[in-house]
């Protein structure tokens, strides 16, 4: 493999890992503040919906990105709800969010459009393309193709990962919210809200969604087609197992799993139709990956996964 | 009630008297339908634990309230921060727990995960929290319950320098000897009421005990001296690791017939394991346990329904986890982890109406209240759930019974019965292994007592022979009759 190629896999591998990381990291806050988020697919999904519909509509994709950031939040606020407040089964709310997404899209999209769970594709105007950087020409080779010219929302990814650390281990708000998802009881009886910081962590966790859902539609696609997400969320999931509910790791972990998915798109891309055989078998390596190394590192055989303690946990007043 | 300025006011009751549902009124946990607090003379309303903070008070609970990962120093900060960013927070903080450490002996890395920490040291990062918040009335619940005799010593040198200081400081326990020793005014609550206030030195632990029981209470345990018979159990060089690290370290003893043998030591120093190898549900590593002179399995864990057939009986140590099943009706209960036995069963059917009638028969006998075997075991008190299980395992008629903490959680009521029972059921030849972490319960029903640290037997003593000092003592590592040969104590 020649190095241009190597260059070409490793542009593509930022641009599938940004969604799989705004996910992971939504997930990190959500988990971190103890409430399990296996809702991160369908919030991405109703976020990618709503952006391509927006922009569809309205024409501006900053406009399309609000919409989705609040339409994602809005899911949010309903599993916090079922979460926190009603102090429902974290797995079921998760499962059922997943769910009402798929379906509100897809009914959706058939009122507004027509076109069977699509919605029309975009102009270039109404997405988000990628940003040249200065030098972008001058410099060449790995710049240009992978330092420069991603979207706005890679650089948005990856700025995001050292904030969340900084606001992880250097604030108040961190602080409480490693916290609440250890021991809310030490929380509570040190005055603060369990609840508020609850849905705090839930509510970021659905902005970040938002994002990445507009991100799928507006900037990797140029439309919402049904089930877009195809399970990114759940990779996400898997990643931030993998990291260990940690900023950096994360970010390793959606970029090795993107670099996976990457390579699997080269070879599909060059294979011609003789190796059936092989574009499946590496079609299967690539999309089972992040679920076997999963279940290696919960196996224990990576080190310990400990997730935080309160995890899936409804916190209800001991005395 | 009135509690005094710079006093240390001791509250004690029977479980369920309302002592801890009063300290989380006054914490903000709960909210009183009627009545007031008044701080100083003046009327507080206390919704949430941060109006109780402000007010100036501090809380060590009795299940420690810290953030397991965290360092002493973020535990310390949680919810009393600076302002949004931490550095300057955690700057103070540093400063203030050196103040601290200095004025009240309160030393504590501050660095250290609290996880890492001893239970001891854990209590002292709870006091510090309530310190570095300023707090002036300090509430502590049942706070030596998970302390060694000069952990407790030390804590209570920590309180009468803080009552120096001019703190007010509540103090929760059902034990009565450590509200006798170090309480200046004592009240007794009895179901949800303050029924008496009363200076420590007009009060005995004998008038304390009736007061909280409302009649007489017999504290001391009435057995004539042991007749003990042929060896039931012996056990030789016992040894048990878990995760790389020994747990139990050649461990050797044995016990004969009409015996009670005392396991003291301070949680965790391996008496959890002995139980449980003894009860075949973790493996030994090496060494060998004879059973009336027949080698048991000890290799394996897995093995408890055969120990049962052997003639072992166990109360274990966490009722709630391994004793019985909460949700389940009493009559279940009353026979579970014998419901396969004959009696129960007919083929691969159980039979519900010969476990009821079982349970019916355990009821009469041990006096468990409400008379009900239908009743969920959940609902019943904790003495109620022990007789379940005691009874269960008394009715096998087993040769050996093996007794984890038997009075945990159990009012003084239900203990002066519990206690009864066991010594009865060694008059009728039995062989009991009695492990505890109340030291007067050791003293008061042990025919012989070994003492377990850090996973060895620091000493063994003929009860006679010692007392509360002398096991305190072992319990901390230290023998101070080394050199005396212990054999000599074995029962002749």
């Amino acid at each position: 493999m020649d190095f241009d190629i190597l260059i070409q896999i490793l542009g593509a591998t930022l641009r599938v890992a940004t969604p799989i990381l705004l996910a992971c990291l939504a997930g990190l806050y959500s988990e971190r503040s103890g409430i399990i988020d296996i809702g991160l697919d369908g919030k991405m999904l109703i976020a990618a919906f709503a952006s391509a519909a927006t922009a569809a509509v309205v024409g501006n994709v900053w406009v399309a990105l609000g919409v989705a950031v609040l339409a994602s939040s809005a899911l949010a606020l309903i599993q916090g709800l079922a979460a926190i407040t009603l102090r429902g089964n974290q797995l079921i709310s998760g499962a059922a969010i997943n769910m009402l997404a798929l379906g509100t899209a897809y009914l959706l999209s058939q009122t507004m459009f027509g076109t069977g769970g699509q919605t029309p594709g975009l102009g270039p105007d109404q997405r988000f393309m990628g940003i040249e950087l200065p030098f972008h020409d001058a410099l060449g080779g790995f710049y240009q193709q992978v330092v420069s010219g991603q979207s706005v929302i890679v650089y948005f990814a990856l700025a995001t990962v050292p904030l969340t650390w900084w606001v992880l281990y250097r604030t108040r708000f961190g602080l409480r919210l490693r916290a609440v998802g250890e021991a809310p009881n030490a929380v509570d009886s040190a005055g603060i809200s369990v609840a508020r910081l609850r849905y705090s962590a839930v509510l970021i966790a659905g902005a970040l969604c938002g994002v990445a859902g507009a991100y799928l539609a507006t900037a990797q696609a140029a439309a919402y087609t049904d089930g877009m997400t195809a399970n990114r969320g759940f990779i996400a999931l898997a990643a931030l197992i993998f990291a260990k509910w940690r900023p950096y790791p994360a970010l390793g972990a959606c970029l090795l799993f993107g670099f996976v998915e990457a390579v699997g798109y080269q070879v599909q891309g060059n294979l011609n139709v003789d190796s059936r055989v092989l574009a499946t078998l590496v079609d299967f390596l690539e999309s089972s990956l992040p679920y076997i190394l999963t279940v290696v590192i919960l196996a224990g055989f990576v080190g310990k996964a400990t997730p935080p303690a309160a995890g899936g946990v409804p916190y209800v007043k001991e005395r | 009630m009135a509690v005094a300025r710079g006093t240390i006011h001791g509250i004690v009751g029977e479980n369920g008297a309302g002592k801890s549902t009063l300290m989380s009124i006054l914490y903000g946990f709960y909210q009183a339908d009627r009545g007031e607090i008044r701080i100083n003379g003046e009327r507080v309303a206390i919704r949430h634990s941060d109006d109780a903070i402000a007010a100036g008070i501090g809380m060590v609970h009795q299940h420690f309230m810290l953030v397991k990962p965290f360092t002493v120093l973020e535990n310390v900060i949680l919810g009393a921060e600076e302002g949004a960013s931490l550095q300057r927070s955690a700057a103070k903080a540093r400063g203030i727990l050196g103040e601290l450490a200095e004025t009240y002996g309160l030393e504590v890395d501050p660095d250290m995960v609290v996880g890492d920490l001893s239970v001891g040291l854990q209590q002292r990062v709870e006091i510090l929290k309530a310190l570095y918040r300023q707090a002036e009335i300090l509430i502590l619940d049942e706070p030596t319950g998970v302390l060694t005799p000069s952990e407790a010593d030390h804590l209570f040198r920590i309180l009468e320098s803080l009552k120096a200081q001019g703190k007010t400081i509540i103090f929760i326990t059902h034990k009565l000897r450590e509200i006798m020793s170090i309480t200046d005014t004592v009240s007794v609550m009895r179901r949800g009421a303050m029924t008496a206030t009363h200076p420590t030195s007009e009060m005995s632990v004998t008038r304390l005990a009736e007061l909280m029981v409302g009649r007489a209470v017999e504290l001391r345990v009435d057995k004539t001296p042991a007749r003990p018979g042929a060896e039931i159990l012996s056990v030789r060089d016992l040894t048990v690791a878990r995760n790389g690290t020994e747990r139990l370290k050649s461990i050797s003893f044995g016990i004969r017939a009409g015996e009670i043998l005392g396991v003291a030591g301070v949680a965790g120093n391996g008496q959890s394991e002995l139980l449980e190898v003894l009860w075949g549900t973790a493996a030994a590593t090496a060494g060998e346990v004879l059973l009336k002179g027949a080698p048991l399995d000890v290799s394996r864990g897995g093995r408890a329904a055969e120990r049962r057939r052997q003639g072992i009986g166990h109360v274990p140590e966490d009722r709630h986890r391994h004793g019985i099943i909460m949700p389940f009706g009493v009559w279940e209960n009353a026979s579970y982890g014998y419901h396969r036995s004959p009696s129960f069963t007919s083929g691969p059917f159980s039979l519900p109406g010969r476990m009821k009638d079982a349970a019916r028969e355990l009821i009469e006998t041990f006096d468990v209240r409400p008379d009900d075997p239908l009743l969920k075991t959940a609902n019943l008190s904790g003495g109620n759930q022990q007789k379940i299980v005691l009874g269960r395992e008394i009715r096998q008629n087993p040769d050996l019974l093996l007794i984890g903490q038997p009075t945990r959680g159990v009012d003084i009521g239900a203990i002066e019965y519990i206690h009864r029972e066991i010594v009865a059921l060694r008059d009728q030849g039995k062989a009991i292994l009695l492990v505890s972490v109340e030291l007067d319960e050791i003293l008061g029903l042990s025919d012989r007592v070994i003492v377990m640290f850090d996973g060895r037997i620091s000493g063994e003593r003929v009860i006679e022979e010692t007392d509360e000092n002398d096991l305190g003592m072992l319990m901390a590592g230290v023998d101070q009759r080394e050199g005396k040969n212990v054999t000599a104590s074995k029962m002749g």
